[in-house]
C-alpha cells in the first residue's frame, strides 16, 4: 500500500481530469454536504463534520481539517449514473432516435463502503450503463444512523473500487493510504506523488477502520429479513408507522438503491416531434400502482409495506441481495424520523408476539 | 429500449370500445412472440401501454395482432388509429402460457372480457397442433352479448367438434339464448377431468380469483391453473418498479403465473 499527504490527493484529482473524468465529490453547498463537480482538494468540505438523528442533519465544524468525515448526506451517487430526469429518446416521421449520452467519464472521489455497495446493486438491477472510476474511502468515524456493520457493506470497503483511501489525521499530519483495485486505479495512482506505506501505518488503519464497527450508532436487527417481511404481510405495525408517515417519498428520493422511474411523454405544439422522458419515482406515490378505475395500493399502510418489504424482503427475490446497504440516510430524511432499524425490531416482536412502541 | 415503427394495416371494430389492429413493420419487426406475451405500444406523444398480443402464433409473418380497448388516453389513442397511423413496438415481454404444459392434456381456457385477446393465441395454437393436446374447453364471458372479441370466429368455434365452446353474459339482450351468469357457473358444472386438465384464465382480478377458486374445489391442481396478472407498467423490462406484485416484477416474471404462486399473493389486500 502507499501513502500520500494533501498534495498526493490534489495531483491524484488533476491526474483523473486530465484522464478525461468528470471528477465528483463532496462539496458543502448550503447546509449540507453535496456531491458536485470538484477540480481539486479546495473544493472538498476541509473541517466539516455532519450530526445526524431521525429526521435531523447539521453540518457543524470539527476540530480537524478531515475531508471525508461527514456521514452520508441528500445526495447518493445514484444520481449519476441514474439521473433524476434524463430524455430515453425522440421520435419525428423519420423514427425513433435515442438521447446521446455524456461521452465523459465520471469518477467518483469519497465513495463510502456502504455507497460503493450501492453502486454495485444499483448496477444489478438496472444493468452496466457506463461504469465511473470509483475513489473509495474507509470510514473510520461512523455517524449516528449509520449500520453498515450490520448490513456487511462497511465500514471498510468491498470490491469493485479502482483506488481505496483511509484518511488519517496523526502526530504526523494529514494523509492518506492508498489501496489499486484495478489496473486503472494502478495508473491513476502512478501519477501521484507517494511513498511505501510502513506496516505500521496499515496496521494502525485497519485497527480504526475495524474499530469503527463497533461504534455504529444504529443496528439492523441480526434476523432472516426477507422471511420475516414475508410473515409480516398482514401485520397490525403497518397501521401504527401510517400514522407517523406522510408518505412524501422522501427515503426513495435519498436512498442509493432505489430505483423506480416513471416516463413523461412530451410534444412540440405540431406533434411532428415528440420525447420521451424518464424521472425517478416513488412507490409512495398513489399513482405509482394505478390501473385503470384505481390504484392498487392506498393507503398509506400499504405504501409503507410496499417500500419496506421490497427493499429488505422482495429485493432478494427479484435481484438475489438485500436492497439496504445500511447508509441510515431514510432515517436522517425522514421528517418525521421513522427508523428502518426500528420499524424491522417491531416487525420482529410483533411477529414473536410481544408488542413494542417504536 | 428503442420502439421498432410498426404501420396500422387493419382495423377491426370489435365492440363499443375495443378494435383489433394489424401492424405491420416498417423496418425492423420484433422478435416472434410465444402466446400470453405482450408489447409496449407507443401512440405518438400520448405514452406507451402494455397490450397483448393477440395474434395466430402459427402464422409465419412479421405483422402483429394486438386488440385495444379504450380506457385512457394512450388506449384511446391507440383505439383510434387509423390505417397509416404510425406506433412504436417494443417487446416482446414476459413469460406467457407455455401451452406445451398442457401437451397430452385437457385444455380449459376460461375468459372474461379483453381477457380473451391474450388467450387467442392459446386456442389458435392447440387447434394448430390439435393431435398434442386432449379436450379442448373455452369458457368466455362478457357482460352483454355485444361486447364479446372476435365474435366472427367465435361462431366457427362454436361450430367445431374439436372445441367445445360455452359463452355466457351478465346481462342479457334481446335475442341471446345462451347462459346468463358468470363464468364460475359453467366452469362448476362442466364435465372435467381435474387432475389431466390445464387451465388458463385471463380477465379482471375478482374473476380470475372466482374462477380458479372453482377449479380448485373441482380438484384441478393449483399449479395447473395459470393466470394472467395485470399490474401498472411503465417499462415492461424490470427497470421501473411499478409492476410489482410481492415477490414478482409482472412484466419479467409473468404476467403468466401459477395460481399456486399467485394465490397467496392476491389473497393480500393492496400488497
Ligand atoms: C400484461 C398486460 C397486458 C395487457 N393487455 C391488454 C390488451 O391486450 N388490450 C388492452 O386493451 N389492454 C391491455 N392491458 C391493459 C392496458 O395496459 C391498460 O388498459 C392501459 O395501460 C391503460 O392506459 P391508458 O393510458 O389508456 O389509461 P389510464 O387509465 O389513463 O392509465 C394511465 C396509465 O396507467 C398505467 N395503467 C393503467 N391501467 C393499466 C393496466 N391495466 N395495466 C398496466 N398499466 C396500466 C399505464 O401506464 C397508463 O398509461 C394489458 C395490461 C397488462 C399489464
Ligand atoms: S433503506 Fe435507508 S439505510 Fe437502507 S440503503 Fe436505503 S436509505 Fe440507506
Ligand atoms: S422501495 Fe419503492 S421506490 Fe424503492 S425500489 Fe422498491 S418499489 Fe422502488
Ligand atoms: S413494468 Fe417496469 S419493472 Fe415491470
Amino acid at each position: 500500500m502507499d501513502a500520500f499527504g494533501l498534495d498526493g490527493l490534489d495531483e491524484l484529482v488533476r491526474a483523473l481530469i486530465a484522464d478525461g473524468h468528470r471528477v465528483i465529490g463532496p462539496r458543502r453547498r448550503d447546509d449540507a454536504i453535496v456531491l458536485d463537480d470538484v477540480t481539486g482538494v479546495a473544493d472538498l468540505p476541509s473541517g466539516w463534520g455532519v450530526e445526524v438523528a431521525p429526521g435531523r442533519y447539521r453540518l457543524h465544524r470539527r476540530g480537524d481539517d478531515a475531508l471525508f468525515r461527514h456521514s452520508a448526506g441528500p445526495q447518493s451517487w445514484k444520481r449519476f449514473v441514474h439521473p433524476p430526469r434524463r430524455k430515453l429518446w425522440e421520435t419525428t416521421d423519420v423514427g425513433f432516435a435515442a438521447a446521446p449520452d455524456d461521452e465523459r467519464r465520471l469518477a467518483f472521489l469519497g465513495v463510502r463502503g456502504c455507497d460503493l455497495a450501492a453502486l454495485g446493486v444499483l448496477g444489478r438491477v438496472l444493468g452496466a450503463r457506463s461504469r465511473p472510476f470509483i475513489v473509495a474511502v474507509d470510514c473510520t468515524e461512523p455517524g449516528g444512523l449509520c449500520f453498515c456493520a450490520s448490513t456487511g457493506t462497511g465500514p471498510s470497503v468491498g470490491p469493485g473500487y479502482d483506488l481505496a483511501l483511509t484518511e488519517r489525521l496523526d502526530d504526523t499530519g494529514h494523509w492518506f493510504l492508498a489501496d489499486a483495485g484495478s489496473e486503472d486505479g494502478e495508473r491513476i495512482l502512478a501519477a501521484v506523488t507517494r511513498r511505501p506505506a510502513t506496516a505500521d501505518e496499515v496496521a494502525g488503519a485497519l485497527r480504526d477502520v475495524t474499530a469503527a464497527a463497533g461504534r455504529m450508532g444504529r443496528q439492523m436487527p441480526a434476523l432472516d429479513l426477507r422471511q420475516l417481511l414475508h410473515d409480516s404481510r398482514q401485520a397490525q405495525h403497518w397501521n401504527d408507522v401510517a400514522e407517523r408517515c406522510l408518505t412524501c417519498g422522501n427515503c426513495t428520493m435519498v436512498c442509493p438503491t432505489c430505483f423506480c422511474t416513471t416516463t413523461e411523454d412530451v410534444t412540440d405544439l405540431t406533434g411532428d416531434h415528440a420525447e420521451r422522458w424518464e424521472h425517478w419515482a416513488s412507490c409512495f406515490e398513489v399513482d405509482f400502482s394505478y390501473l385503470h378505475g384505481g390504484s392498487v395500493r392506498t393507503s398509506a399502510a400499504s405504501r409503507y409495506r410496499q417500500w419496506l418489504s421490497h427493499k429488505l424482503g422482495t429485493w432478494h427475490d427479484q435481484f438475489g441481495e438485500s436492497g439496504c446497504v445500511g447508509c441510515g440516510r431514510c432515517i436522517a430524511w425522514c421528517p418525521v424520523g421513522i427508523d428502518i432499524t426500528a420499524e424491522v425490531a417491531a416487525l420482529a416482536a410483533e411477529r414473536s408476539g410481544d408488542d413494542v412502541d417504536v | 429500449m428503442l420502439p421498432a415503427r410498426y404501420v396500422v394495416t387493419g382495423r377491426t371494430v370489435e365492440t363499443a370500445d375495443s378494435v383489433t389492429l394489424r401492424l405491420e413493420p416498417l423496418e425492423r419487426p420484433i422478435p416472434r412472440f410465444q402466446p400470453g406475451q405482450f408489447t409496449m405500444l407507443y401512440a405518438r406523444g400520448v405514452g406507451e401501454i402494455a397490450v397483448s398480443i393477440s395474434g395466430d402464433p402459427s402464422v409465419v409473418d412479421s405483422a402483429l395482432t394486438q386488440t385495444v380497448r379504450a380506457v385512457g388516453a394512450v388506449s384511446r389513442a391507440l383505439h383510434d388509429a387509423k390505417p397509416g397511423t404510425v406506433v412504436g413496438v417494443r417487446g416482446p415481454y414476459g413469460v406467457g402460457w407455455q401451452p406445451s404444459l398442457a401437451w397430452e392434456r385437457d385444455v380449459l381456457v376460461v375468459a372474461g372480457g379483453v381477457g380473451l385477446a391474450p388467450l387467442r393465441p392459446v386456442v389458435l395454437t392447440v387447434l394448430a397442433q390439435r393431435w398434442r393436446y386432449r379436450r379442448l374447453i373455452v369458457v368466455a364471458g362478457a357482460r352483454t352479448p355485444r361486447e364479446f372479441l372476435y365474435s366472427d370466429e367465435l361462431k366457427w368455434w362454436s361450430s367445431r367438434d374439436d372445441l367445445a365452446l360455452e359463452l355466457t353474459v351478465d346481462h342479457a339482450a334481446d335475442g341471446w339464448t345462451g347462459q346468463v351468469g358468470f363464468v364460475t357457473q359453467p366452469l362448476a358444472r362442466l364435465p372435467l377431468d381435474p387432475a389431466a386438465t390445464t387451465a388458463f384464465v385471463c380477465g379482471p382480478e375478482p374473476m380470475m380469483r372466482f374462477s380458479a377458486e372453482t377449479l380448485l374445489r373441482r380438484g384441478v391442481p393449483a399449479d395447473r391453473i395459470r393466470i394472467s396478472l395485470e399490474r401498472n407498467m411503465k417499462c415492461g423490462i424490470g427497470q421501473c418498479g411499478h409492476c410489482q406484485l410481492g415477490p414478482l416484477l409482472v412484466c419479467r416474471d409473468g404476467p403468466v403465473v401459477d395460481y399456486a404462486r399467485a394465490a397467496e399473493l392476491l389473497s393480500v389486500r393492496e400488497l
